[in-house]
């Protein structure tokens, strides 16, 4: 008898917590972000749920100001794969002109992203909604629960959170409430990339090394996406050999310098040189505290 | 040790083994406040190479702030976040590390070894193959060393080591170690753990950690991370029957029906004959199904779906198990129980249990006994409280497969949940069936229901009269009865007072003899109510659980819930049985109201104000409703 490897064993825990919000949720949803993350998630529910399609559709919080190459992939995968894909933008943001570079980051994503994702789940009405959010993200995450439940105003009440034993979840909620659950929670960054690698999964092409138009702002290198960004005297823009550790509105996501153009370069380059996946993310660096903030206030 | 060494370190470890072969270990870490445990955490996360740069940047910028030497690094620093959280108040109930050598991916759950540590490190230790019990060298065995070992045996851990850190502290001793050793093999093999390891470690410098102390050359057994990296990982399931949980039926068109779960038990093949539990049938095994196309045969931890020869009904929450040794059926058991819940477990209350996949209702009975985690004794016990353990048969509304915790803990371990917050508030671990009710056949008798309420020319219902002592509750119920006489129809009053002078007279007032108190009335109530009898209940009734109970052992509609609402300060004054005073001088405990709370009735079938009816107004107010809902005929 030989064991099942580590890759084997987090890949069958996943789909088993997939299949378990299939069969409980009334309504469930799957958020695509259309990172990394994401991409294995997808990949893991398209396995959990084969032959049949996706019990659930996809939904994209669309902040209009992603890279555009991520909203090319979105699209291509949403068609490839038949995909029931949900893109919501807050209207009132739009109208408004909100922008990470008018209003900051934090207006930014208050409005474009925890409201406009308030209101898609409750025009909606799911009650049960899959991230892709792992517990090595960052040390406060460590202690975080797969199945993560919300108020009726999705707000989250740390001291109402539930044991989980075994592989036995208990998903039953009151009228109203919501569930956030995190199949990939036991996932780490290393394993996500070597299973994009054992199985092949594609991934938005900003992950591999290229020469990218990129101004330095603020300790982190900004990469200029489109014509919306606004140069401050005396920055310019530079063609650096630079890739993302991780992806989001652009203008918020600091590029890594890195000759990684490879799924073996971005492991080897993981494996040796250190350093946390959230620095580029100019949000977190408010503080850790601010992240607990942000999530009792039900951002994801 | 400067992270250039830390890397050597790493590199004199044997090469690297491809991602497709690395296996994954699961362990718990157990140890009591200050034994060390977040510095040997620190330590592991530290000499794998885990621990990205930056956090290796604070870690020596925190140590030298701390005023340590250069190179002295204070790991436990590195697990902090944790403290900051308990200060807001948060709860934890484990934290999970991960962290990687070039053989094994590790997943440590993290239990915080403080006021919650029980339903802690169950939660963690539900999940793990291994545990590492922390030892103070210079404490020896304590009281925490033998609960950690209990508990982690209980849950079914077969592998434990155990650290026996600080070990510079008394000067590298080999005796004292060797005695430690003994002490708690010893202990170890009163809980059935048959081997355990033991190693001596000094945390801080990583001593017998990452590589061999030379401060110990007495000692020949393996490093802790040598241990970690060999010990055998369960391929133990996979020799065991092959048992399945149904999680999801797939049924994507008409020519496909499979049933997708995690595999359980054993080794499933096609041809194989499997027997579908708790219904009993027989089938073949006609695919083993993925994504990435057919197995051969999937092994137990595998998620695959299955397809049959034949059409068999299976649902989710059967268990489709192998036929040579198939899987148990039982609608009784006997069970250790762990309660995680805020308010203590009441037997004979209703709540929902989840085992594998399937849901049931049913209840937990009088305790066998509770067990001292501390001493291991059996002591005598009415409930559980959060955090106690205690054995005690298990009462489902149907009957489940299962096996014994101890062969298999998905088909062995379910949770309970609380049926109004849907709280999970305890844990089980299932030990055998017990045959009682199954020897108990149904008797069906000729006469039934219908017969009889036919021959009384009436509708049988029950009319639940619910509200705090002095509401009004036996007058109304009374003045209904004196009615429905009047009408020549056939009734009962149950008296909440009454019944407890026989029937209940060995019950008092405590949340578990409540429980027990109206489980008896609502089983009489439904004995009448078959008796053709339209039955009228004046009981308090307290929890929202037990009328629930009380209405789900009834038939549809036949359960009329009357809340008779009268606010406390009105019933008080009233007080025609001088109770309030008594309960406020404090004579009386757990009275509804004063000390015990009062859950009002969220959707009661009536309401009635007493404030703003007389009894009699609203006696009329019933008779009303009966015939509006057809239970009276309309002269
Ligand atoms: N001398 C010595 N000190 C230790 C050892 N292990 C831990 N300590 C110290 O004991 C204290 C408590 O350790 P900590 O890891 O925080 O304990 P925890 O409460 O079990 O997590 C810290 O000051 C550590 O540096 C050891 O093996 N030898």
């Amino acid at each position: 008898m030989t064991a099942l490897t580590h890759l084997q064993r987090l890949e069958a825990e996943s789909i088993h917590i997939l299949r378990e919000v299939a069969a409980e949720a009334k309504k469930p949803v799957m958020m695509y972000s259309i990172g990394k993350d994401s991409a294995v998630m997808l990949h893991l529910a398209l396995k959990a749920f084969h032959p049949a399609k996706l019990p659930f559709p996809l939904l994209h919080v669309d902040t209009t100001w992603k890279f555009r190459e991520m909203i090319t992939f979105r699209d291509a995968t949403a068609r490839e794969l038949g995909l029931d894909l949900m893109v919501h933008t807050n209207p009132e943001g739009l109208a408004q002109g909100i922008g990470p570079f008018t209003h900051g980051s934090e207006v930014h994503t208050d409005v474009m992203k925890t409201q406009a994702l308030k209101q898609a789940l409750d025009a909606n009405g799911f009650d049960l909604i899959i991230g892709g959010a792992r517990r090595d993200e960052e040390k406060s995450r460590a202690k975080e629960r797969i199945f993560s439940f919300r108020t009726p105003t999705h707000h989250w009440n740390p001291k109402d959170q539930r044991p989980e034993l075994w592989r036995t979840y208990n998903l039953r909620i009151n009228a109203g409430e919501s569930v956030r659950v995190f199949p990939l929670s036991n996932w780490t960054e290393l394993d996500v990339w070597r299973y994009i690698r054992l199985e092949g999964i594609p991934v938005v092409p900003l992950y591999f090394a290229k020469e990218r138009p990129v101004v330095a702002r603020g300790g982190q290198l900004i990469m200029k996406d489109d014509d919306r960004f606004p140069l401050a005297p005396g920055e310019k823009v530079e063609m650096m050999m630079v890739r993302f550790r991780t992806l989001g509105c652009y203008p918020l996501t600091g590029a890594v310098e890195s000759d990684a153009a490879t799924l073996d370069g971005i492991i080897e380059e993981l494996e040796t040189s250190r350093s946390s996946e959230r620095t580029g993310r100019v949000i977190d660096h408010d503080g850790a505290a601010s992240m607990e903030r942000k999530k009792q206030e039900g951002y994801f | 040790m400067s992270p250039a060494q830390n890397t050597k370190a790493a590199a004199t470890r044997p090469a690297a083994i491809p991602d497709s072969q690395k296996t994954l270990l699961r362990f718990i870490t157990c140890g009591s406040v200050d034994d060390g445990k977040s510095t040997l955490i620190g330590r592991l996360l530290y000499d794998s190479g885990s621990l990205a740069d930056d956090q290796v940047e604070t870690l020596v910028n925190d140590s030298r702030k701390a005023g340590r030497p250069e190179g002295d690094l204070d790991f436990s620093y590195l697990l902090d976040g944790l403290s900051a959280e308990r200060e807001q108040g948060i709860t934890i109930d484990v934290a999970w590390r991960f962290f990687s050598t070039p053989k094994r991916s590790f997943i440590i759950a993290d239990t915080p070894g403080h006021e919650q540590y029980t339903r802690n490190m169950v939660t963690g230790a539900s999940v793990a193959d291994a545990a590492i019990i922390l030892i103070d060298a210079r404490k020896g065995v304590l009281v925490q060393t033998r609960r950690h070992g209990y508990i982690a045996a209980l849950l079914g851990i077969k592998h434990l080591v155990l650290a026996v850190n600080k070990m510079d502290l008394i000067g590298w001793n080999r005796e004292t170690f060797e005695s430690i050793r003994e002490v708690y093999a010893a202990f170890a093999r009163k809980l059935g753990v048959e081997t355990i390891t033991a190693i001596p470690t000094a945390a801080p410098t990583g001593d017998n950690v990452a590589s061999k102390s030379v401060n110990t050359p007495w000692y020949s057994g393996p490093t802790l991370f040598e241990y970690l990296e060999t010990v055998q990982v369960e391929t133990d399931l996979q020799a065991a029957p092959f048992r399945f949980p149904v999680q999801w039926v797939n049924r994507p068109s008409q020519d496909f029906r499979g049933f997708a779960g995690q595999i359980a038990g054993g080794t499933v093949k096609p041809d194989d004959r499997v027997r579908v539990l708790p219904s009993g049938r027989e089938a073949t095994i006609a695919r083993v199904v993925t994504k990435d196309g057919d197995l051969d045969a999937g092994v137990a931890g595998q998620s695959v779906t299955l397809t049959f020869k034949e059409e068999v009904d299976v649902s989710r929450g059967d268990v489709i198990s192998s036929i040579v040794h198939p899987a148990g059926v039982s609608d009784q058991f006997e069970a250790t129980v762990i309660w995680m819940g805020d308010q203590p477990m009441l037997p004979g209350r209703p709540y929902m249990f989840k085992i594998g996949a399937a849901m049931v209702s049913g209840s937990l009975a009088q305790l066998k006994y509770q067990v001292n985690i501390d001493t291991l004794e059996h002591t005598a016990a009415r409930t559980l409280t959060l955090n106690d353990i205690g054995v005690c048969t298990v009462s489902l509304d149907r009957r489940i497969a299962f096996d014994a915790y101890a062969e298999n803990r998905d088909t062995g371990g379910f949770i309970v949940i609380d049926r109004i917050s849907n709280a999970t508030v305890g844990a089980g671990l299932l030990h055998f069936a017990l045959r009682r009710s199954q020897n108990i056949a149904w008797q069906t008798t000729s006469i039934d229901k219908k017969v009889r309420a036919a021959a009384k020319g009436q509708s049988p219902c029950v009319l639940w009269f619910t509200g705090l002592s002095g509401a009004g509750k036996s007058t109304i119920a009374n003045i209904v009865e004196t009615r429905l006489h009047a009408l020549g129809l056939h009734s009962y009053l149950l008296d909440g007072d009454n019944i407890r002078h026989g029937l209940n007279k060995d019950l008092g007032f405590t949340p578990a003899d409540r429980v027990e108190n109206i489980r008896r009335v609502a089983e009489v109530a439904k004995l009448m109510a078959d008796a053709g009898l339209i039955t009228v209940v004046a009981f308090i009734s307290p929890y929202r659980a037990e009328r629930q109970m009380a209405r789900d052992l009834m038939e549809k509609g036949e359960f009329i819930e009357v809340y008779v609402d009268t606010p406390l300060g009105v019933a008080e004054t009233r007080d025609p049985k001088g109770l309030y005073k008594k309960a406020r001088a404090g004579e009386i405990k757990n009275f509804t109201g004063i000390d015990s709370p009062y859950e009002p009735p969220e959707h009661p079938e009536m309401r009635i104000d007493t404030t703003s009816l007389t009894p009699e107004q609203a006696a009329d107010r019933v008779i009303e409703h009966l015939r509006q809902i057809g239970i009276l005929g309309g002269q």
